[in-house]
């Protein structure tokens, strides 16, 4: 507890808060250019901040990683970095939940009010719209000779086929990630590396039948982001899950190239819990994907 | 050395040049940065806010289009909420918190001074837009679609502007956390902590649960009018009131967002100035805690008149009128505390009572609207305008301009100019009445919100509003000059500063060195606040 300190660490002035807010400015100023139309300049000005974004990562975390290896953080330091890893995820939990949201809402409420005979926009705008899930047509495709913003869906990616494979991965990442874990408790490096590294592979994967469902969905089944709200909320989330498990990915291999340096003890290593956190909160919400997106 | 080992008595020097500010982990440093961007956009906001009321003095035309009066109305909102209120209270955060927990900084320094420097740029995106292509946001500034997608070259902006202070938001949040979680000074308990931190712990959490439900609300927005998704679109299968939804989830925990500093901040002078503990210690915290937590059942009541079936309408009624209960606890616990005290009215305790008064007048017309069927009549009128200026202005200003004359002192080491705070006082009082006291009636009698122009039936009550805001905004430059005269010198102040003062901050020297507490004091019943 806080109690048991009577020195405080307190860091010294850093510049990396103000590049950090630079580096976010410049990719927010070229992501705008982008979407505008100014796809030629805007798109140099994106990838600089992103650069900027990445070195900032890098030079932040140098930092970090210097102090705790020369020891200058105590006990408390490490509770307040688990507080802020903590409620971190908290905050990320709350991202996806307005996506869910979305999804929920959209299912249960919205469509099948389309669908009801006495509304209005069933009377007057599409009385031939059918509310079913999944939404394959969308009401402005019932109007014959009306051409729709939106692509009609042949198909939806079944549950148990390439979802159910990846579900097995994550899980099984999961609980390697946790081997991970008990081999650094015990100072076995080795093992820590190894099973680190099982975990990035079996991360890689996941991403890499992620991409290929993707090509399937938009080569052979016309399911896009463009295919009305089915298309919108399958994409997003999974698409928002699918970067959070690339950076999480990302973040597990740092740690495995950390491990293999040397880093971390038995007693100190929150790097390493906080991205074994991070990997375990994108397994949960992949379950809830593949429960409500692809199964139910 | 990169690191400050504390004890270390030679280490108290300032980082000098503009190094101090823009690298900065020192709370004291990055709290008055905040007050002071807030209080730079107080003005901002505020001169958006004279055009409308220019604008609105007669009926017709005069002065600006319609597009652009609709562009001042939405940044307005969006400057005062995001640039001058919150960053305000989260100023007033980092100067105090630390300071009354009895820790040395916040948990996490680094990241508290990234929270703040992504203001001012986050801003620069969103005022940019005033040059854009198609100009600034006008759609008001709940963005609903689809009306707020026909925006020009300033969309993306508006969202990333969004995306970018809601990061700035939950880092500073978290710090909050961690600090009062982790950095509280032995003996210094959960139920000895002074009300204004138990009030920021609950924002803290308020943030970090709502903030990026709005960020995906908004990315949703992004993606509805730049990669083809359907989400708004019923076209498509999605759902316009959906976005109301999202928004509302957010916007409604928001408010709590911003009132809840402003109540922390008179449950510190009230006690102080009536000379007496506070009143229900407990049940302030069990109640602010409750309406924090039923903040988050209650959105629908802004969107009572959108179609919604009758259970729902039901539901967001009875959980709307709920939120009176604790926040009844709160308002009668304030006045048992100056029941029977040996009260004095210095300038603190003046704008700490006008909150206590005004504020309740917007919870009661609040509670009038939260009941379903007579909404239906004051929606979107000048009545909602009403209900919220008077839980804003008066509520949530009012607070924290008192929590600035109260902490003044101990800040600068300077006592401020009493006669000019009380004169700040009475001019505001009397004007933000004049302002906002009349919105009420014109929007009964069906003034809608967010038009430039308006029926000749409403034009006197209008031209009285007006003058009201011209004198108000105006007597706010009273406190930046208070401000400035403080900061410069006066009586010096002692450490205690008021005489019913309590508490670990009250313990320091006025004004605090750069670093306090570094070693961590003692707190016991005696010491602790109430
Ligand atoms: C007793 C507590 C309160 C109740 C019962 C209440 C109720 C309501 C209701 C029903 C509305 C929607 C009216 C309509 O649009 O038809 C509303 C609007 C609003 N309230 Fe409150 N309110 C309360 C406290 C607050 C507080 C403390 C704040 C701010 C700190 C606040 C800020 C607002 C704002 C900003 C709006 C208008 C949003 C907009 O449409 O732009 N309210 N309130
Ligand atoms: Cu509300």
């Amino acid at each position: 507890m806080s109690n048991s300190n009577d020195t405080y660490f307190i860091p010294e002035p850093s510049r990396w808060p103000i590049v950090g807010t630079l580096a976010l400015f410049v990719a927010f100023i070229g992501g705008g250019m982008v979407l505008n139309g100014y796809i030629g300049s805007g798109q140099y000005v994106l990838a600089l901040g992103i650069l900027a974004i990445i070195y900032l990562f890098y030079g932040w975390f140098k930092d970090v990683i210097d102090e705790s290896i020369a020891g200058k953080y105590n006990e408390q330091v490490d509770i307040s970095f688990r507080w802020g890893m903590a409620w971190f995820i908290f905050s990320e939990v709350m991202f996806f939940a307005a996506f869910f949201g979305a999804l929920f809402y959209t299912r249960v409420l919205s469509i099948p009010w389309l669908g009801l005979e006495e509304s209005v926009s069933n009377q007057f705008l599409w009385p031939d719209f059918q509310a079913v899930w999944p939404l394959l047509t969308t009401p402005d495709m019932t109007i014959a000779g009306l051409e729709s913003k939106y692509i009609a869906i042949k198909e939806v990616i079944p549950a148990w086929d390439i979802p159910a494979w990846n579900t097995a991965i994550l899980l099984t990442s999961g609980a390697t990630v946790t081997f991970a874990h008990w081999a650094l408790k015990k100072g076995n490096r080795s093992a820590l590396c190894w099973w680190l590294a099982a975990t990035v592979l079996l991360g890689i994967i996941f991403v890499y039948l992620q991409v290929a469902e993707y090509g399937h969905a938009y080569h052979e089944l016309d399911l896009t982001l463009k295919s009305g709200v089915y298309g919108s909320t399958f994409f997003m989330l999974t698409g928002f899950h699918g970067f959070h498990v690339t950076m999480g990915a990302t973040m597990l291999a740092v740690i495995l190239v950390r491990s293999m340096l040397g880093h971390f003890s038995e007693h100190n290593h929150f790097a390493f819990e906080a991205v074994a956190w991070y990997w375990h909160f994108v397994d949960v919400v992949w379950l809830g994907l593949f429960v409500f997106v692809y199964w139910v | 050395m990169s690191e400050a080992v504390i004890h270390d008595d030679h280490h108290d020097h300032k980082p000098s040049g503009i190094g101090r500010w823009l690298f900065s982990t020192n709370h004291k440093d990055i709290g008055t940065m905040y007050l002071v961007f807030a209080l730079i956009m107080f003005f901002v906001g505020g001169a958006m806010s004279m055009v409308i009321r220019a604008e609105l003095f007669q009926p017709g035309i005069q002065y600006v289009d319609p597009q652009f009066y609709n562009s001042m109305v939405t940044v307005h909102a969006l400057v005062m909420i995001f640039g001058a209120l919150m960053p305000a209270g989260v100023g007033l955060a980092n100067w105090m918190v630390p300071l009354m927990i009895g820790a040395p900084d916040m948990a996490l320094p680094r990241m508290n001074n990234m929270s703040f420097w992504i203001l001012p740029f986050a801003f620069t995106l969103l005022l940019s837009t005033f040059f854009m292509q198609g100009g600034a946001p006008a759609g008001g500034w709940t963005m609903y679609p689809p009306l707020v997608l026909q925006l020009g070259d300033g969309f993306p902006y508006l969202v990333f502007a969004v995306h970018f202070l809601g990061i700035s938001s939950i880092m500073g949040a978290i710090n909050i956390i961690a600090t009062v979680f982790n950095m509280r000074a032995p003996g210094m308990t959960f139920m000895r902590l002074p009300l204004f931190v138990w009030a920021w712990i609950i924002t803290a959490f308020l943030l970090i649960a709502a903030m990026p439900v709005l960020a995906g609300g908004v990315t949703m927005l992004l993606t509805d009018k730049y990669f083809g998704t359907a989400f708004f679109d019923a076209a498509g299968g999605g759902d316009p009131v959906m976005f109301q939804h999202i928004f509302w989830f957010f916007g409604h925990p928001e408010v709590y967002i911003l009132v809840l500093p402003s109540f922390g901040v008179i449950s510190q002078i009230i006690p102080t100035f009536s000379r007496k503990p506070l009143f229900g210690y407990t049940s302030m915290v069990y109640a602010t805690a409750s309406i924090a937590f039923l903040s988050f059942f209650v959105w629908a009541h802004h969107m009572f008149t959108v179609g919604m079936p009758l259970t729902g309408e039901l539901f967001f009624m009875y959980a709307t009128m709920s939120i009176a209960v604790p926040t009844g606890v709160k308002i009668f616990n304030w006045m048992a505390t100056m029941w029977r005290g040996s009260m004095t009215f210095e300038t603190p305790m003046l704008f700490a009572i006008g909150v206590l008064f005004m504020f309740s007048i917007g919870g009661f017309s609040g509670l009038m609207m939260g009941i379903t069927p007579v909404d239906f009549q004051y929606h979107d009128t000048y009545f909602i305008v009403a209900h919220f200026h008077y839980v804003i202005v008066p509520g949530i200003i009012f607070g924290i301009i008192g929590g600035i004359y109260f902490w003044l002192p101990k800040w600068t080491g300077n006592m401020y100019d009493e006669k000019l705070g009380k004169l700040h006082f009475w001019i505001s009082t009397i004007s933000v009445n004049v302002l906002f006291f009349p919105m009420h009636f014109i929007g009964l009698a069906g003034m809608p919100r967010r038009i430039p122009d308006y029926s000749v039936q409403f034009a006197d009550w209008n031209s009285i509003i007006s003058i009201g805001g011209f004198v108000f905004g105006a007597s706010q430059l009273i406190l930046v000059w208070v401000v400035i005269k403080c900061v410069r010198g006066g009586e010096k102040a002692t450490d205690q500063v008021w005489e019913g003062a309590h508490g670990l901050e009250w313990t320091l020297p006025s004004p605090p060195p750069f670093h306090t507490f570094t070693t961590p004091p003692k707190v016991t019943d005696a010491t602790a606040h109430s």
